[in-house]
């Protein structure tokens, strides 16, 4: 029969399936960071179990780590509370013989951008970690996925997920991105039509050739936002871009093996005539650059558009919820999208901290300088090495001399659990994946963009079409 | 973990679709290393008008007196009526733990998050799925006085007058019922899970690195 990526991920993966339906999923990986292992460690100990295999594991600090004063290294935390959290993941690992790349080392960032850097995300893996954007591993052909704190101690404790397949989703976007739309622009447009609970109890699979076009970071952007549309995994086949990618990395296998695991890897694509639940088509060339107006993902429109009117939605709990959004966000309907003013600007996260995301935002400043009433503009790379690798290539240097706090690296301002927040009632232009109300700072408005859309609001005071600016 | 067999409850309705985790408990909170401490920030953004920080109690906090959980009526509610797709978002197990803690046991919507939906079966709190038109009729009814009966077993929830079946995995179910351990029901399976691991480890040696 034939089998799309997902169940031929899924079949190299079933331990067995019970009797009542559900499988048990072998796990090849589980990524952790600070916030979401220690009660699984703590539990795990409570009940005297092992780490049934260490060396599938990887640890980084990433969602509290303040990103300046990195040099203080630990003595930089100054919240006593976050400070906890970090030597609580540094002892855990020390403990259970965990590899972690602690705050001082160079390899150090977030989970999502690091894995992948190393080569410890290889296709066809499985992958978990207690955070919700594990999504963004699906980029390798890798069944990645986000899970709760019990399910870390779970994987922890038994190396397998308790699990019920999920359906297969196409999301198929044929033709090409305009220049200077990008596959964040994609993957919101996308958000925008399937809707936040869109692809909920699905996998799904970017297919079709605007994806084939992408290159690895695009795609890790792209499946990173799976989530939002209500899919746990999202998925890209593997093709040379994938292979180049992960070759001589360093977790990757070399030698023989690595032949025979490129031999294998070729195989992770759907099958011609693979059946999928359900279909999505998008024409690329009809998508614009996004800018997102509300408090839920799928609240986005083209740069081009006005702000909706929740009264002449069809459906009455969608204009409920826009007529919320809209108080929240201070916006009225009918406002022109490039009318809205910035206050802050932030370019990372595990949506767009990879270097050709700061090659993107560098490109847009143009020479630039930050507005007069944009208050801050923060770059956090993704990585030590992203930094590194935007140091070398002078990326820094236009930032800072345009006027952008250059930081170390984090989760940061895209949830605001380090000292990087906004302030209330200020809109941001944000690269990271969520406009929740308060998710970046108390009170605080997001608007998320691009790399390049960011970092040209920030040189604009506003919302600019790069499509015009570049 | 806690079983649940059956709830009898007062109902609380959250009048809102897309509730993200976010909103049910804040950032802020997530730097505790314990599972509990959570229920004082449940909803935190909308149950005061000031920004709080970890270690603040409610007597500290300026209390938003229009929001529903906050209603004097709807004091000591332990079931939740909720709109489409609750809990998106985060994956913050984090949040169960703070419902739970707050009082609630069960809450019922027409649709939830997958990840959110499958934590809520790990703390023995219940999520189930009914019909929108049922949860508006009853999110209508709850008036502070209003109580469901939840009967896991036979999978109905009742207001007295009108019995509403639920469907529910039977594993969930009987996980749920008997206040199983994951991780035990599991490890009774670990020499499966150890040959599953060999062959693994031979069809693709790159996988392990120890």
């Amino acid at each position: 029969m034939p089998q799309t990526l997902y169940d031929k991920i899924w079949q190299a993966h079933d331990v067995g399936q019970r009797i009542d339906g559900n499988s048990l999923l072998y796990i090849d990986l589980q990524l952790l960071h600070e916030v979401t292992s220690p009660q699984a460690f703590e539990g795990l100990q409570l009940a005297s179990r092992p780490l049934w295999r260490v060396d599938a594991n990887l640890a980084t600090p990433d969602h509290n780590v303040p990103t300046d004063g990195r040099e203080l290294g630990l003595s930089g935390i100054t919240d006593e509370v976050a400070l906890t959290q970090v030597l609580t993941l540094d002892d855990n690992c020390k403990k259970f013989g965990v590899e972690q790349f602690d705050i001082q080392d160079v390899r150090q960032g977030i989970v999502h951008v690091v894995g992948p850097e190393q080569g410890a995300t290889l296709p066809g893996m499985t992958i978990v970690c207690g955070d919700s954007h594990t999504s963004t591993h699906g980029a390798f052909a890798a069944l990645a996925q986000g899970v709760g704190t019990s399910e870390v101690e779970h994987v922890m404790a038994t190396q397998c997920l308790v699990q019920n397949k999920a359906k297969n989703f196409a999301v198929d976007i044929s033709g090409k991105l305009a220049p200077h739309v990008t596959a964040k622009d994609l993957v919101l447009a996308i958000i925008g039509r399937l809707g936040t609970a869109g692809a909920t109890g699905h996998t799904i699979e970017y297919r079709g050739q605007a994806i084939r076009d992408l290159s690895m970071e695009g795609r890790m952007t792209l499946c990173n936002m799976s989530i939002e549309a209500g899919a746990r995994a999202g998925l890209v086949a593997v093709d040379d871009t994938t292979i180049d990618y992960c070759k001589g990395r360093p977790f990757a296998p070399k030698g023989e093996v690595w032949d025979k695991a490129v031999a294998y890897w070729r195989t992770l694509v759907s099958d011609d005539d693979a059946v999928f639940d359900s279909v999505m088509r998008i024409d690329a060339a009809d998508i614009a650059p996004q800018v997102s107006w509300g408090t839920s993902p799928e609240m986005v429109c083209g740069i081009d558009d006005r702000v909706p009117d929740p009264e002449a939605m069809q459906d009455a709990i969608q204009a409920e919820s826009a007529g919320h959004a809209l108080k929240y966000m201070d916006l009225q309907p009918g406002q022109r999208i490039i009318d809205i003013k910035v206050d802050r600007v932030f370019i990372g996260s595990c949506t767009n901290a990879r270097i050709e995301d700061l090659r993107a935002a560098a490109a847009a400043i143009q020479g630039g300088h930050i507005a007069d009433n944009v208050k801050e503009a923060l770059v956090v790379p993704g990585s030590g090495l992203v930094k590194a690798q935007a140091e070398k290539e002078g990326l820094a240097d236009i930032f800072t001399q345009a006027g952008f706090l250059w930081r170390a690296a984090g989760c940061s301002m895209c949830l605001g659990m380090n000292p990087d927040q906004l302030g209330e009632g200020e809109h941001c232009a944000s690269t990271s994946n969520r406009n929740f109300e308060g998710r970046q700072g108390y009170r605080g408005r997001t608007h998320l963009v691009s790399p390049a859309m960011a970092a040209a609001a920030a040189v604009a005071g506003h919302f600019v079409d790069v499509r015009e600016t570049n | 973990m806690d079983s649940f067999t059956q709830l009898e409850g007062m109902t609380a309705p959250l009048d809102r679709a897309n509730v993200d985790t976010d909103q049910i408990i804040p950032k802020q909170y997530l730097k505790s290393i314990k599972r509990t401490g959570f229920g004082d920030y449940l909803f935190d953004a909308w149950r005061f008008l000031d920004q709080g920080t970890m270690g603040m109690t409610p007597n500290e906090r300026q209390i938003n007196r229009e929001f529903v959980l906050n209603l004097p009526q709807y004091q000591g509610a332990s079931i939740l009526l909720a709109r489409d797709n609750f809990g998106c978002g985060s994956s913050r197990e984090h949040a169960v733990w703070a419902l739970k803690e707050f009082g609630f046991r069960a809450v019922i919507a027409p649709s939830f998050a997958d990840i959110f939906f499958g934590n809520c079966f790990k703390n023995g709190v219940l999520p189930i799925v009914l019909d929108a038109k049922v949860v508006e009729g009853l999110i209508a009814k709850s008036d502070g006085k209003f109580t469901l009966h939840i009967d896991l077993k036979s999978q109905t929830v009742s207001d007295g007058e009108c019995v509403y079946d639920f469907t529910i995995a039977p594993a969930l179910k009987q996980k749920m019922l008997n206040g199983m351990d994951d991780i035990d029901m599991t490890l009774e399976e670990v020499d499966l899970i150890k040959i599953f691991e060999a062959k693994h480890k031979a069809s693709q040696p790159w996988l392990f690195r120890g």
